[in-house]
């Protein structure tokens, strides 16, 4: 199968739907590279440096009849917008009664390693998953970028695309025949018997490269891919970890009230999955501070190598009862 | 009188009925707010009719609106079903939006009313969506979004103005000067003489008129509103109101008292957009003494069929509180199309 970029994935399926459905329209602060010409100044909006207004007017549009992709750029510039983010867009389907829908894709880039500083590196995504309302995606591969972002322009309700900016250059297989990837269903990136291993965005190709090396050592780790944090697939992570008794949630987001706590939490509170644990369940994640701009600092904040290999071999060590 | 003549006595009967509707419809939501009826927070219209009224009396059905907090008037004015209003207004579920928005969300897109918004300044952006939108179409629709005063000092008003102005859409904006963001005055919060003239900075027509005077906001709208179907883009209308009540209904001794001076809320009422448009119509002749008690009972009739139709209506079951997170058959299951 051919490989591509992550990038390049990501605006295949764009160009794929805006051919499709000329319903679609784009909005950025910065003219997106190889839409205008085939879909015209129109369809193809540059806007002022106003998030808001036009995170706003991606509401005003889908609820006339468009379905509009709102390309934030960087999650941090998503908090200038926040109000017509979460309560608008994600609430007023419901608080209309569900007269209206709203189909909007709102495209940011979310992480760490760049060296940006905390107020251009963010993983924001714990806290929209706090917003009923809204979808979000969050996909580690060329395959999912644009399987995930095909499906979020057809879905009918605002989606948040969290895009990882150290995953743009990554390659991958895809294919060139039309697929879409649908929300809720977690991939098993890797099967494995001992210890179960759910892992967010940039982090899901770091853990597959850590589950390589602990094979050679005897540890199995099955790693998951929710790729939606909303809808989170519960079962395929219940199910993993009613196999493995293990759990570890790797995640570069802020710990506190993560994605990573939610899915520890679902793991938890199952009675069925519970009784099969051998082990507590580990977070491995960022730690609670902005995050540092200087590079030794900036790694020092996030999940490495060493930090996620501590966790398996301490679940690992834990005595079985 | 000249100004009136111009106008058809129908349109202007029609303007009439209509301010007379809210009016009545918000001293009935106040009563019964009062009485404990009515749950949450109502924030009246009374002494801003003219404004709704005047401008979408310039709109066409297919034509659209964003309200605000403030949004019975133009949900009225837009030509909303007051049953359905007041259904929502009780909170049952045969109200617009089935007891989710309550008196600040209503909405009713089947008649271009994009719903009312609880903050200040949000439906500015949403508005300049739905008039992008048109002018995608091509539609010659038109699209009005209301704010205040208040509204005026969010960032979002001078964004959305902006883009607006670059992007030459069909979008008036409506500015409600009633003077006052709850209880502080804008001519300490504005840092400008005048409103309208913020239209300037945004390259596009400004205009103030007497907002207590529906036959001037709807010159001002009907040119406007020409403008912007024409593809001439956005304008500015600022219209000099006043809220006779509180920021919100409350109870004695509940809520935020209102600090504004009583000569100044007394000046003000005697400006009444509804009783200076009945004397107009009396003066040239279009309306008898009759007649007007006659249109006042017809509405006093349709807002009690609307309070007994909420009354009778039932509440929604909590779990319906689950519906409607997000939009019907949604997602997409995927798979290879």
């Amino acid at each position: 199968m051919r490989e591509i970029t992550y990038a390049q994935a990501a605006q295949e399926a764009i160009i794929e739907e805006f051919r499709r459905d000329e319903k679609t329209v784009h909005m950025s602060a910065e003219l997106p590279g190889g839409l205008r010409r085939e879909f015209g100044e129109d369809r193809i909006r540059v806007t002022p440096v106003s998030e808001s207004a036009f995170a706003g007017a991606a509401i005003g549009l889908a609820g006339s009849g468009f379905r509009p992709v709102a390309e934030i750029n960087l999650a941090t510039f998503g908090f200038v917008a926040m109000d017509q983010l979460v309560n608008q867009a994600a609430k007023i389907t419901y608080m209309f009664g569900g007269q209206a829908k709203f189909p909007i894709l709102y495209r940011m880039r979310n992480g760490l390693g760049a060296s940006a500083a905390a107020q251009h590196s963010t993983n924001s995504y714990s806290m929209f998953m706090n917003v009923p309302g809204l979808k979000i995606i969050l996909p580690s591969t060329p395959y999912d970028v644009k399987g995930l972002l095909k499906t979020a322009i057809r879905d009918d309700n605002p989606v948040i695309s969290f895009e990882h900016m150290a995953l743009g250059g990554m390659k991958g297989e895809v294919p060139e025949e039309e697929y879409t990837i649908p929300f809720g269903v977690a991939d098993i990136k890797r099967k494995g018997n001992d210890v179960t291993v759910v892992a967010l965005s940039k982090m899901v190709p770091e853990v597959l490269g850590i589950a390589e090396e602990l094979e050679s050592e005897g540890i199995s780790l099955e790693v998951i891919d929710p790729r939606t944090l909303v809808p989170m697939d519960r079962d395929t992570i219940r199910n993993s970890v009613a196999r493995t008794g293990r759990l570890i949630a790797v995640d570069e987001a802020c710990q506190t009230c993560g994605a990573a706590a939610e899915i520890l939490s679902l793991v938890t509170e199952d009675n069925a999955t519970f009784s099969r644990l051998k082990a507590p369940l580990k977070r491995v994640c960022g730690l609670d501070i902005p995050v540092p701009f200087s590079p030794p600092m900036e790694k020092f904040a996030v999940p490495d190598r060493e930090k996620i290999i501590a966790a398996v071999k301490e679940v690992m060590a834990y005595p079985s009862r | 009188m000249e100004v009136q003549m111009e106008l058809e006595s129908s349109r202007l009967v029609g303007m009439y009925r209509t301010m007379l509707t809210i009016r009545r419809f918000e001293e009935r939501v106040s009563r019964e707010f009062i009485e404990g009826n009515v749950p949450g927070y109502v924030h009246l219209y009374i002494g801003e009719e003219a404004v709704a009224t005047g401008v979408c009396s310039n709109l066409q059905l297919s034509d659209r609106i964003v309200s605000h907090h403030r949004g019975h008037g133009h949900c009225i004015a837009k030509g909303a079903d007051i049953k359905r209003m007041m259904a929502e207004i009780y909170g049952k579920k045969t109200g617009y939006c089935k007891g989710k928005g309550g008196s600040m969300h209503i909405a009713d897109f089947s008649i271009g009313m994009l719903g009312a918004n609880g903050i200040v300044g949000a439906g500015l952006p949403i508005a300049v969506g739905a008039a992008t939108a048109a002018r995608l179409e091509g539609n010659n629709q038109v699209v009005a979004v209301f704010f205040g005063d208040g509204g005026c000092h969010e960032g979002e008003f001078h964004e959305s103005m902006n883009l607006a102005s670059i992007w030459e859409i069909p979008l008036i904006f409506v500015c409600e000067n009633n003077f006052y963001a709850v209880n502080t005055p804008s001519s300490y919060a504005i840092a400008i003489d005048e409103i309208y003239k913020r239209a300037e900075a945004y390259s596009m027509p400004g205009m103030a008129v007497d907002g207590n005077d529906v036959v001037a906001v709807y010159k001002a709208a009907e040119e406007l509103v020409e403008r912007a179907r024409e593809g001439k883009g956005p304008a500015l209308l600022e219209c000099r109101t006043y809220r006779w009540h509180g920021h919100f209904e409350a109870k004695p001794g509940f809520g935020i008292p209102d600090t504004r001076p009583a000569e100044e809320i007394e000046a003000w009422k005697k400006k009444c957009p509804v009783a200076a448009m009945e004397r107009r119509l009396l003066e040239a002749g279009i309306l008898t003494e009759q007649d007007i008690k006659q249109i006042d009972n017809q509405v006093i009739a349709q807002i009690d069929d609307a309070v007994k139709y909420a009354v009778e209506s039932p509440l929604a079951a909590p779990e319906d509180a689950l519906e409607d997170v997000y939009a019907s058959e949604s997602t997409v299951t995927g798979g290879t199309a």
